[in-house]
């Protein structure tokens, strides 16, 4: 099991109801994790389902969910970023 | 050395930014700036103030690298990003971008590269205020399209 660090920015932040939390997992991936977050239902499954833009950050480098977790690491979630 | 990228809630003096830039670098021939600003309408809506947010750590992170990624690609001198943060209204301004170099090409190249990179691959969220309410701006393929003239895959809209 590894201990991540997972945050939520902008509209999915605003659905789970906070910008982070820790969470100890058996994910391997960053795609697991995420899956994992969608079987918990409500906000999370709502807002992270498949088939929405979601993006992902592995210690705060954009990423994909192929990425492995690490014990430790941040990932973060949040929708196609709109900067500029 | 002066900061690169600084991401601020205040506003941002543009002739400032640039007079930094180029201070003591007699190399420097050419400055290109773009700077971006809120509009009062967005996708057929009224748009009285936006709140952005962002991704304090990965922001610098990302427009650092891209930064370095612009020296790498073009023959440029100097670059800053200034980026707005919190609560705006339409006049203001949002984003600075700058680059120094030789001659025009490099730096009007080097600043469109970067504003295309920052659009699409640094962490910022715009929520604008509307007549119907709040609503978070959708990014638009246009801008990973926009990416892509620089052989990046964006894969952000």
């Amino acid at each position: 099991m590894n201990k991540v660090r997972v945050r939520y920015f902008a509209s999915i932040r605003e659905a789970v109801g906070h910008g982070s939390e820790d969470v100890t997992t058996s994910a391997e991936t960053l795609g697991a994790l995420r899956d994992e977050l969608i079987a918990r239902g409500g906000a999370h499954a709502r807002s992270m389902a498949r088939g929405k833009a979601v993006r992902v950050a592995l210690d705060q480098v954009m990423s994909d969910e192929s990425q492995p977790l690490r014990d430790g690491c941040e990932v973060a979630f949040f929708p196609p970023v709109t900067g500029g | 050395m002066a900061p690169r990228v600084s991401i601020q809630t205040g506003d941002f003096d543009v002739a400032q930014e640039i007079a930094a830039l180029r201070a003591g670098d007699q190399r420097v021939g050419a400055v290109c700036a773009f700077v971006g600003t809120v509009r009062d309408r967005n996708d057929g809506a009224a748009v009285s103030s936006m709140e952005l947010e962002h991704y304090p750590g990965m922001t610098e992170k990302a427009i650092e690298a891209m930064i370095d990624e612009a020296h790498r690609r073009f023959d440029v001198y100097a670059a800053r990003v200034v980026h707005r943060v919190g609560l705006l209204q339409p006049l203001d301004q949002i984003v600075l971008v700058a680059v120094t170099s030789a001659h025009r090409g490099e730096s009007f190249q080097a600043c469109e590269f970067l504003i295309d990179y920052l659009k699409t691959q640094a962490p910022f969220w715009k929520k604008e205020e509307t007549p119907q309410g709040a609503r978070w701006v959708d990014a638009r393929v246009s801008d990973d399209t926009a990416l892509a003239r620089w052989g990046i895959e964006g894969g952000n809209g």
